[in-house]
């Protein structure tokens, strides 16, 4: 259990780093918080030469709101900032909702929001979220920018769009719209394990108190977030009801393929799917009915 | 590759300055380099909680970084509590709580809990609850760990008022 040599680097600004990320190309991993990526060194599962650790880019850590209400949040920023910041609980209540489900304290005063993300675990709660929240990212290299949809950034498991010498360095989520509630339902055997099944749910009521957007997005089923897209699509337009909310929960089946492993079944997960989705929709819905939840 | 580096680390108010290997655990490097062996390693790979210390306040797990990456940073161990003739609060409230029994996870615990009572000594159930949930103890089932931590607030926030 102990890690294979490797060379350590730890740039001093953003520039460096991608410099050194440009040089050294695939032979080159990012250390963020490190607390997916050194247990996976521990194991030897990851055996990079170099490591370009991130962490003395201060430049990197930063929540700050743009004047259209969208949060940045920059990559190196640790789960315990969001999780006890005041402008991310006002923006984007779904992500202060979800800090303290993600692992442990410990984990959280190391790990960071951009590397839970550019990890691309299918078990991650963050990666779902910012898909939820339309959520876009900034990825850098030394060849230049670019922002990519949280929707169009995972591929598979652990697998995202960026290239051997790009890297995360800040995320973007738009301010929510007047009247939208959102939920975050997850399954586990022991708290803080990762989820057997997870959902996020983002609804929005229009003024006539019927469903004007509603997205719903499964963690641990597949090898990413999955969105059920038929499911939500019966609400649209609709005026809100248990039966409704019930029907949707349980067309999610249609759209999930989760595998079976030890600790649940294909049937048990799709089960779970179908409860969690209900749950989540049910309390989007009254969180989004609410008066005086959203302000404009 | 893989050269070795100088370091220099506060840890328990003392400053060291050691050369190593990148790839040096934190752990291993408290344990091995500093012979400080209270910092316990069990899972190595984040799950178990053993390991935990406190890096410039914050109780990280030591098995998930790199002693390099201590470098100009402050580091708490167990050892910073009290002394055989004199424990700290929370150590006696562990004592007198029946808080353990082969004692493998004990620091860890106590690493994890301390930054909390710091903080405050004024916790919820949920906040008792949340103090100890990042650590595993197979002996006693938590609920003395549990009334341990309450335990110690109340020495502590008596302490405190004194």
């Amino acid at each position: 259990m102990k890690p294979a040599p490797f060379e350590y680097i730890a740039p001093t600004t953003v520039e460096e780093a991608l410099g050194h990320l440009a040089e050294y190309g695939y032979d080159a991993k990012i250390l963020a918080g490190g607390q997916s990526l050194i247990p996976m060194m521990n194991f030897r599962l990851a055996q990079p030469s170099v490591l370009v650790d991130l962490n003395k880019l201060a430049e990197l850590s930063f929540i700050r709101s743009e004047k259209d209400g969208e949060l940045r949040i920059g990559a190196m920023t640790r789960h315990f900032q969001v999780e006890r910041d005041d402008l991310v609980a006002e923006h984007a209540p779904l992500i202060h909702e979800a800090m303290p489900k993600i692992a442990t304290p410990q984990i959280r005063s190391r790990g960071t929001f951009g590397g839970s993300i550019a990890h691309a675990d299918p078990a991650a709660e963050l990666t779902t979220i910012c898909v939820a929240l339309d959520g876009r990212f900034r990825c850098q290299s030394a060849r230049g920018e670019r922002w990519v949809p949280a929707q169009d950034f995972f591929l598979g498991m652990f697998t995202s769009v960026l290239e051997p010498d790009e890297m995360l360095v800040e995320i973007a989520i738009p301010p929510m719209a007047p009247r939208t509630g959102w939920a975050l339902e997850e399954a586990a055997r022991r708290a803080h394990d990762f989820a057997l099944v997870g959902v996020g749910a983002v609804v929005t009521l229009d003024a006539k108190d019927c469903c004007e957007r509603a997205r719903l997005v499964f963690f641990s089923v597949g090898d990413g977030p999955v969105e059920a897209v038929k499911a939500t699509e019966m609400l649209i337009g609709k005026e809100v009801s248990p039966d409704l909310i019930r029907a949707a929960a349980e067309a999610v089946t249609d759209e999930l393929d989760p595998s079976a492993d030890i600790h649940a079944s294909v049937q048990y997960r799709l089960h779970l799917a179908r409860v969690l989705a209900r749950r989540a929709l049910e309390k989007a819905f009254a969180r989004a009915a609410a008066p005086g939840t959203q302000a404009a | 590759m893989s050269e070795a580096m100088d370091i220099t680390v506060t840890v328990n108010g003392e400053v060291f300055q050691k050369t190593i290997e990148p790839r040096l655990l934190l752990s291993d490097f408290i344990r091995h380099e500093l012979n400080l062996s209270g910092t316990h390693v069990g899972c190595e790979h984040g799950v178990c909680g053993a390991c935990t210390i406190l890096f410039d306040g914050m109780p990280v797990r030591s098995c998930l970084m790199f002693a390099v990456q201590a470098d100009g940073h402050e580091i708490r161990t167990v050892e910073d509590l009290g002394t055989m003739e004199n424990l700290h609060p929370l150590q006696e409230a562990f004592q007198e709580a029946h808080a353990l029994q082969c004692g493998f996870c004990t620091s860890g615990f106590l690493m994890s809990i301390l930054p909390v009572l710091e903080g405050t000594t004024d916790l919820s159930e949920e906040d008792l609850k949340r103090a100890m949930e990042g650590n595993l103890c197979r002996c006693t089932g938590y609920q003395h760990i549990r009334d341990a931590v309450q335990l110690a607030a109340e020495k502590m926030s008596s302490g405190s008022e004194s």
